[in-house]
């Protein structure tokens, strides 16, 4: 009795099962636009960023959306929960098999993604990295969102000016130890302050990591603000990150001053308050926008990502692959109170 | 365990030598954070400055609250390792709630306390009624609430700018000096210990977890027991998730992750026995205490936070390995048997 | 009821589950069936899988291993510590596994020895080991790895879609699945873990047999770790985070009872083959990770109520057969329903 009472149960368990997949998986997926022919076979991009819980991704998305209602292509984003390498693999490998005609992808680090991209390259799938990149080789094309020194300079120039006269203890609060684009970043603004005369009264004293996650930043913080009593400013190039920051220092009432990269929605009341007066980022949404139109470009082969290609896409001008197969989307906007107002994201 | 109920005077001496152990490791816990607190202070004095000792002891109140709950979840012979993701469960909730205005601040908070009961409940339930042993039934749900916090998260966080200003503002109260969340955390540890000591349910809460078979005898209903303190400690953890976003503002749907581990730790170092009937609440409150003092004395000692893991690791070894080879000569001393 | 038919009957269950999930798959996603599809099936479970096959063990003998997924973490970082100093593999390779032989020992003397409950030293264990791993190696990964080695990890046996490291499993599944099943030290495995003071007077050297089965566990979380490696490319300190849950969830799904005493290897490789279907269906129909874990957890608890439910149904319809035809001779033993032990 009790066995047939087993056997039911599953039966039952499975059926549940069966009947809730199609329900939810039309939420997860997105629809393509309709009034518009799509190509045969249709272009289909698959994004995996770092972590889906993440809302500077969501804003890169609706970025990518725009660009795959105007190509009418397909478009949809699966990824990890955490900003995690040996998590964001079994996106990859599984994206793979669906055969789409292209992965976009930000590496949450950039050698443990290899081999799977590798594998996808090998079955024709067009790899674009973005915002953040694979090693190079195991990509196509890689959309470096700003120009890495550029932003280093910036980065370190905010500092100084947060500084009083230039000088003092300043410290960074970056994302996770192993993220390519926050590490380069930082080496950048590192050479720049040892480099550069101006800088030399700025004494960068440590570098901790938030992973992207909003309490371990904010505990970061914290022991920075703890720690060094002296500290002038914190530099956060992470758009978690200088939430978090700002929030600790207004929590605890400190001097400290708080720049970095976040989103003006975000920083509106700090940049009022004067905790952090100036930051910077860029168009994410345009970051989106860019690496489907480049998937497409690859996938119909008008570029193949050799170094010298350029091309052209709508909105946004003309571009020009560099070195690595590399393409930079633009300079970084700089945020303060002159014009926090004007920008909604 | 099998051994006989011997209502003898000498399971009477034990019992009181049992307490006063427990009292033992509570001063001894004191006397080691006094020293590690000076050492530290001469090492780095902004040690003893506000701005360091609010926020610490703030967190170390929302771990003890949920420690106090674990204890009496241990102390029957149980475990909950669900309490991280009803924590996380209940301060995203909680956040939601409020970032779309549907309730305002303290009915969103007494949702989120009450969210935690329900929760502690079910795992009573899992527990008491349907017998699943506490491992599994909590392994179970400790996936199946984060499962849950992470469908109503949709990928998104809840940011600080979208809670109703002020918000986070009663993490930084004080009273006389003294943080709000403590004061909290002192009058949930002094309620626990009251009823634990001076009642009925209290006596039966021990006797469930030291001897089962004999607390059966007797009369006493195990499942009313465990279904009650599952959900004591859901409620608890709740609390703790209300607190937790109060702290941190900002709430996405990994929150509190982690802490399982550090509330056990936080219990076990407290002298809470692993194999039940004996602890108090006081104690894994103290533990909660020492181990967030270890983590920021590491910060401000400039040592590396990769030490902090190793660290937690061997004071639980050495904490059980004490309190067992303690037991373990009393019971030899007082039952004249070889205990397994 | 005979052991053997009871845990042939859940074996069934999983069986049919994995075939119905099987089906599921196949029905929602075109690519399910794919060469390709079976490849990645396996592989994001790979290590999970193996560490179950020796925790299966520990379990039954009544004890647990919380550690190995810190084990694993351990054996990574010394890796690549080592291989970033220039050690070449095959020295460093056997290094991890004697470490993870060593680590295994610890828990094993901690528990037989100093007679402390494994839950909790192996907690300890877990974050030591974990910690250990974070002072050798710090925040950094290391890379560059030999290519024979992450083809070994990432790829398939030329010609098949079975992923190398499978192979490693089977072989595991294989052995240990015989020594449990087949031979005398499985018996007494068994033995230990129904009824220790039992074992111990008709002769079973517990505490060496605890001690081999630790040590095993440990040893198999460092070759674990060494795959985690091979796979990635790279090795990190925080590899395996999360592992230990997983592993579990597998072991007890697998039919083995937590309180030691019964369980089969088949029926861990039949639990492994359900969780990795589910992910990977799950993955494929984009339905969020989210949902696996409310399926593995909600898998988790039904694979233990459903048996309480249908047994406590099946006594109480026995009950009322009883009152209305009362039997001649004695009681139907009614002790199963009394419960086992109320241990943790």
């Amino acid at each position: 009795m009790s066995r047939h009472l087993g056997w039911a149960a599953t039966f039952v368990g499975a059926a549940m099962l069966v009947a809730s997949v199609p329900v939810v998986a039309q939420d997860a997926s997105m629809e393509p636009a309709a009034a518009c022919t799509p190509s045969d076979p249709p272009l289909s991009v698959i994004f995996i960023p770092k972590q889906v819980n993440n809302p500077y991704f969501d804003a890169a998305a609706t970025g990518a959306q725009t660009a795959a209602d105007e190509l009418c292509g397909e478009f949809s984003q699966v990824g990890p929960q955490n900003a995690n390498a040996a998590e964001q693999v079994p996106f990859i490998t599984d994206a793979t098999t669906q055969a789409p005609s292209a992965i976009a992808i930000a590496a949450d680090g950039p050698d443990e993604v290899v081999p799977s991209l590798t594998a996808a390259m090998e079955q024709g799938v067009k790899v674009v990295g973005y915002d953040s990149s694979p090693a190079a080789g195991a990509y196509d094309v890689f959309v470096n969102q700003v120009d890495f020194s550029g932003v280093g300079v910036l980065l370190a120039d905010w500092a100084c000016e947060l500084a009083p006269d230039c000088t003092g203890e300043i410290a960074v609060l970056s994302a996770a130890e192993t993220a390519p684009n926050q590490n380069a970043w930082i080496a950048l603004m590192t050479d720049t302050l040892a480099n550069d005369a101006k800088y030399a009264n700025l004494d960068l004293v440590t570098t901790v990591y938030g992973n992207d996650d909003p309490q371990d930043s904010a505990t970061q913080a914290q022991g920075l603000l703890q720690t060094y009593p002296d500290l002038k400013v914190i530099v956060a190039p992470t758009t978690v990150g200088i939430l978090a920051a700002a929030q600790v220092v207004k929590q605890q009432g400190s001097d400290v001053k708080v720049t970095g990269l976040g989103f003006p929605n975000d920083m509106r009341e700090y940049v009022k308050d004067g905790i952090s007066p100036v930051f910077g980022l860029w168009s994410v949404p345009d970051l989106g926008y860019l690496t489907y139109y480049i998937a497409s470009l690859l996938v119909d082969g008008t570029i193949t990502g050799a170094e010298g290609e350029t091309f052209t896409v709508p909105n946004l001008g003309d571009y020009t692959i560099g070195p690595d197969s590399v393409v930079t989307l633009g300079p970084a906007f700089r945020f303060d109170a002159s014009n926090i107002d004007e920008f909604n994201f | 365990m099998t051994e006989t109920v011997a209502a003898t005077s000498s399971e009477g001496r034990l019992g009181r030598m049992v307490t006063t152990v427990a009292r033992q490791r509570e001063a001894s816990l004191v006397a080691v954070m006094l020293i590690l607190g000076v050492f530290v202070a001469v090492q780095a004095p902004q040690f003893l400055s506000v701005s360091n000792l609010v926020p610490v002891t703030v967190l170390a109140s929302i771990i003890a609250i949920v420690a106090v709950g674990e204890a009496l979840v241990i102390i029957t012979r149980n475990v909950d390792l669900s309490v991280e993701a009803i924590m996380g469960l209940v301060a995203f909730s909680v956040a939601e709630i409020l970032s779309r205005k549907a309730l305002d601040a303290p009915a969103a908070m007494a949702f989120g306390v009450g969210l935690g009961l329900v929760l502690g409940m079910f795992n009573g339930f899992l527990v008491s009624a349907l017998r699943v042993p506490a491992i599994v039934a909590t392994l179970g749900t400790l996936s199946l609430f984060r499962g849950f916090d992470y469908l109503i998260a949709g990928g998104k966080q809840v940011t600080l700018t979208e809670l109703p200003p002020g918000y986070t503002d009663p993490a930084r109260w004080t009273i006389v000096g003294v943080p709000l969340f403590v004061l909290i955390a002192v009058a949930v540890v002094v309620v626990t210990s009251l009823v634990l000591r001076q009642t009925t349910f209290g006596r039966q809460v021990y006797a469930v977890g030291s001897n089962p078979d004999a607390a059966a005898i007797l009369g006493i209903r195990r499942g009313v027991v465990v279904f009650t303190v599952f959900s004591v400690c859901g409620l608890l953890s709740g609390l703790a998730g209300v607190m937790w976003g109060i702290e941190f503002g900002t709430i996405n749907a990994g929150a509190a992750t982690g802490v399982t581990l550090q509330v056990v730790a936080a219990v076990v170092v407290g002298g809470v026995n692993i194999f039940g009937g004996s602890g108090t609440v006081v104690g894994a409150a103290l533990g909660a205490l020492f181990l967030t003092l270890v983590s920021n004395a590491l910060i401000l000692l400039r040592l590396s936070q990769f030490w902090l893991e190793a660290i937690y690791g061997l004071v639980i070894l050495l904490a059980v390995a004490a309190d067992s080879f303690v037991l373990r000569r009393l019971r030899r001393t007082f039952t004249g048997r070889r205990s397994r | 009821m005979t052991t053997i038919r009871r845990l042939v009957r859940w074996e069934m269950l999983l069986a049919i589950l994995v075939v119905a999930l099987i089906a599921v798959g196949a029905t929602v996603s075109p690519v399910f069936l794919s060469a390709n599809n079976f490849s990645n099936l396996s592989a994001a479970l790979t290590e999970v899988a193996i560490m179950a096959l020796p925790m299966a063990l520990v379990i039954i003998a009544g004890e647990i291993d919380l550690s190995v997924e810190a084990m694993l973490g351990l054996s990574c970082a010394v890796l690549g510590f080592l291989w970033a100093e220039g050690v070449p593999l095959w020295i460093g390779i056997p290094t991890v596994l004697i470490i993870g032989a060593l680590g295994g020992a610890l828990n094993g003397l901690l528990v037989t020895r100093f007679m402390l409950p494994s839950l909790v030293v192996t907690l300890g264990t877990l974050a030591l080991f974990r910690g250990l791993a974070l002072v050798v190696l710090g925040p950094r990964g290391v890379s560059r790895f030999p290519e024979w080695f992450t083809t070994f990890g990432f790829r398939n046996v030329p010609g098949t879609p079975i992923p190398w490291p499978f192979v490693i499993f089977a072989i595991l599944a294989i052995v240990l699945g015989f020594i449990l099943h087949r031979t005398w030290a499985g018996r007494h495995i068994y033995a230990v873990g129904r009824n220790v003071e039992a074992a111990r007077y008709s002769g079973v050297r517990v505490d060496r047999l605890k001690l081999s089965l630790f040590t095993l566990s440990g040893v198999v979380a460092a070759l674990a770790g060494v795959i985690f490696t091979a796979r990635f490319a790279s090795a990190r300190a925080d590899a395996g985070e999360g592992m230990t849950l997983t592993v579990v969830t597998i072991v007890l799904l697998g039919g083995v009872n937590i309180f030691g005493g019964r369980g089969t290897i088949p029926g861990v490789v039949l639990a492994f083959f359900t969780l990795a279907v589910l992910g990977n269906v799950l993955r494929l129909t984009r339905v969020s990770t989210e949902m696996q874990s409310i399926a593995t957890g909600a898998l988790l608890i039904l694979s233990v109520v459903v048996p309480m439910v249908a047994q406590q149904l099946k006594l109480a319809i026995e009950r009322v057969r009883r009152d209305r035809h009362p039997p001649s001779v004695g009681h139907i033993a009614g002790a199963e329903a009394a419960g086992g032990e109320e241990a943790i």
